[in-house]
């Protein structure tokens, strides 16, 4: 058997999963929201319209899909200036003290995503812990608003999200080659310098990776929404899940899921061809 | 003796086995229900009593188990809990088989009232398992002056602003506004529509959040002093602080059933029977009653129940001819693509 022939056979399980599981089932999505909706669900094939997509930019819907992506980008901003001065702490840490503190990043993870986000919600509300404090303190008399808000949402996302890119700059950061910054240090820069001119760009793969991850994951959450944002605000998420779950609109739900799919596409497009620049343009996508 | 005697001997008692296991099968049923909405152990004392294996699946909403059913058929289920306007779209959907009395003695436990429940009367295609009012729950403690209209809630007086929550499930969002306006819960003209959107919209910018789930414990806290409830859901607030009550705003109230539903696809309906006959048993509805807190058309069970619950709770005394005064949700048919639409507005509104 030719090389090319094995090579082949090798990827066909990974294609074929790929395929079955999410190549067909988004076309099935795609072809649903040409679709009305039947009565009690489902889908009604009888009509094949637009009408969805004409409704989905309707400016409620759109104001939506553009607060989701302003509320995500918010939380990628802030999970990189978390993650980014962790992630450069933990890799000039001691060797060994490392993995224990990339455990510790992760630990948040051994309990249900949840979970963590009711007890955000002990700590927040109104008579929750740290109004509870404050008042104490005598620092304030009325509580403050902490929960159900955009606050809240942006928080519980970055809580969420912030240890992924710890990892993917972690990663960055341990693949640099630290010749480079000691050839810089030797050349006269300074501490700023050298990590403004070398390290920050050398890094930026990463910071990449990191943030397409949290913004992806955060546009589509509809969990922290709900219960942080306590529904009164909602995200895409949210719109998708109620279509398919209360208000029974799988067309309506097909199409918003197919926008925010094609956001994403878009998204990960862009992170290609940056990291593909970091790399001086040496194709290897 | 020989291998191929052997071997046919074990491929007999492999064919009994499996002959076994299908007639097995053929006696056992699927329920599914909402988690913890029947007692823990009714399966394995109802396959104790009768010999009949019943398997519970559970579904987290109305929608949930409404998808399953009409994608498969229904295949697969037995016995389904679901709220009246669901188990009326399942009869007309012809997904719901005829209800046999002759073989549901317990029917009698029944009070008489939940024999003439708007959605179904006679019960001909679901039988009533809970039932219960929509209203406000509230911290008397903690409010200047006590809730008795739905425009308190929809357009708070100034100390509740913003301590208070509503139920975002579809109907019962929308038939807040609607009872305050006056109208029918079942309305879907656009004009009605739209007036309710209005109203609830402005609602919302007073709320402190929906909350369909824990909006008592935010009672109990003491972070909201008055929610949009189910009159049993305010009786676990009211558990555990005193001062928290629950009214029917003066406009009225739907009337929610709970009921149960033997599927049109069942294959075995006769154990379907029994099961429903088992849980309008006494005891079980007693414990419908005393568990989940609920008020049950279960006339034997609500009669067994230890007296001093209707003192502390009083919405469990409600009597089922003032519940009847109630209009019940029904299915809205073709409407709720207009409904549905407004809902997902109303939410999506800032």
């Amino acid at each position: 058997m030719a090389l090319k022939d094995r090579s082949l056979l090798l990827v066909l399980p990974g294609f074929l999963w790929l395929g079955l599981f999410m190549v067909l089932p988004c076309a099935i999505i795609f072809a649903m929201a040409f679709f009305e909706r039947g009565v009690y669900g489902g889908i009604d094939y009888g009509i094949v319209t637009a009408e969805n997509f004409r409704r989905a930019f309707d400016p409620l819907y759109l104001s939506i899909l553009l607060d989701s992506a302003r509320i995500a980008f918010a939380a990628t901003v802030l999970s990189i200036l978390i993650a980014y001065p962790a992630a450069y702490a933990i890799s000039r840490a001691k060797p060994a003290l490392q993995p224990a503190l990339l455990l510790l990043v992760l630990l948040p993870f051994w309990s249900n995503y949840l979970i963590r986000t009711y007890a955000w919600m002990v700590l927040l509300n109104r008579e929750g812990v740290i109004n509870g404090f404050l008042r104490w303190l005598g620092a304030i008399d009325q509580p403050l608003p902490m929960l159900y808000n955009e606050f809240a949402v942006i928080l519980g996302l970055v809580y969420n999200y912030c240890p992924f890119v710890v990892l993917a700059i972690y990663a960055a950061l341990q693949r640099l080659d630290p010749s480079y910054a000691e050839a810089s240090r030797d050349l006269g820069a300074g501490a700023t310098t050298t990590f403004l001119r070398i390290t920050l760009p050398l890094t930026l793969p990463g910071i990449a990776a990191g943030a397409v991850f949290v913004f992806v994951l955060s546009i589509g959450n509809f969990i922290t929404p709900d219960l942080l944002g306590g529904g009164r605000l909602q995200m895409v998420g949210n719109l998708i899940y109620d279509q398919f779950l209360t208000a029974r609109d799988w067309p309506f739900g097909a199409t918003l899921s197919m926008i925010l799919i094609a956001v994403m596409m878009a998204l990960l497009f862009l992170q290609a061809l940056a990291t593909n620049r970091a790399h001086g343009g040496r194709s290897h996508v | 003796m020989k291998w191929w005697k052997k071997s046919a001997q074990v491929a007999l008692s492999v064919a009994v086995l499996v002959l076994a296991g299908a007639a097995q099968a053929a006696d056992k049923i699927v329920i599914s229900n909402w988690d913890g909405y029947m007692p823990k152990d009714l399966l394995e004392r109802f396959k104790a009593d009768t010999g009949i294996e019943a398997e519970l699946s559970v579904h987290a909403t109305n929608e949930e188990i409404m998808g399953k059913v009409t994608a498969g058929g229904g295949k697969g289920y037995d016995v389904l809990f679901v709220s009246s306007p669901f188990a009326e779209a399942l009869n007309k959907l012809g997904l719901a088989a005829p209800v046999d009395h002759s073989k549901i003695p317990n029917i009698k436990n029944l009070y008489p009232e939940a024999m003439q429940l708007q959605h179904d009367p006679g019960n001909t295609y679901s039988v009533p398992y809970t039932w219960g009012t929509t209203g406000i729950c509230y911290r008397s403690d903690l409010v200047k002056t006590e809730p008795q209209s739905w425009n308190d809630l929809l357009a708070p007086p100034e100390d509740v602003k913003g301590k208070e929550t509503m139920l975002s499930t579809d109907r019962w969002l929308m038939a807040a506004a609607l009872l305050a306006m006056g109208k029918s819960v079942n309305a879907t003209d656009p004009e009605t529509l739209d007036a309710a959107k209005a109203k609830l919209i402005e609602a919302k910018r007073n709320l402190l959040a929906y909350d369909d789930t824990v909006f008592y414990q935010k009672l109990v806290s003491g972070e909201a002093v008055v929610t949009h409830a189910w009159d049993g859901w305010c009786n676990y607030g009211i558990a555990e602080n005193g001062a928290i009550k629950y009214v029917i705003p003066k406009e009225g109230s739907d009337l929610w059933v709970d009921t149960m539903v033997i599927t049109a696809a069942s294959e075995n309906k006769d154990a379907a029977h029994k099961f429903i006959d088992y849980v309008l048993g006494v005891d079980n509805g007693k414990w419908v009653v005393e568990n989940i807190m609920y008020k049950t058309p279960n006339k034997a069970g609500m009669e067994a129940i230890d007296k001093s619950l209707f003192e502390k709770y009083p919405n469990m005394a409600i009597t089922p001819a003032e519940l009847l005064k109630y209009e019940q949700l029904r299915d809205l048919g073709e409407g709720q693509k207009a409904f549905s639409k407004t809902v997902t507005e109303i939410l999506a509104a800032k």
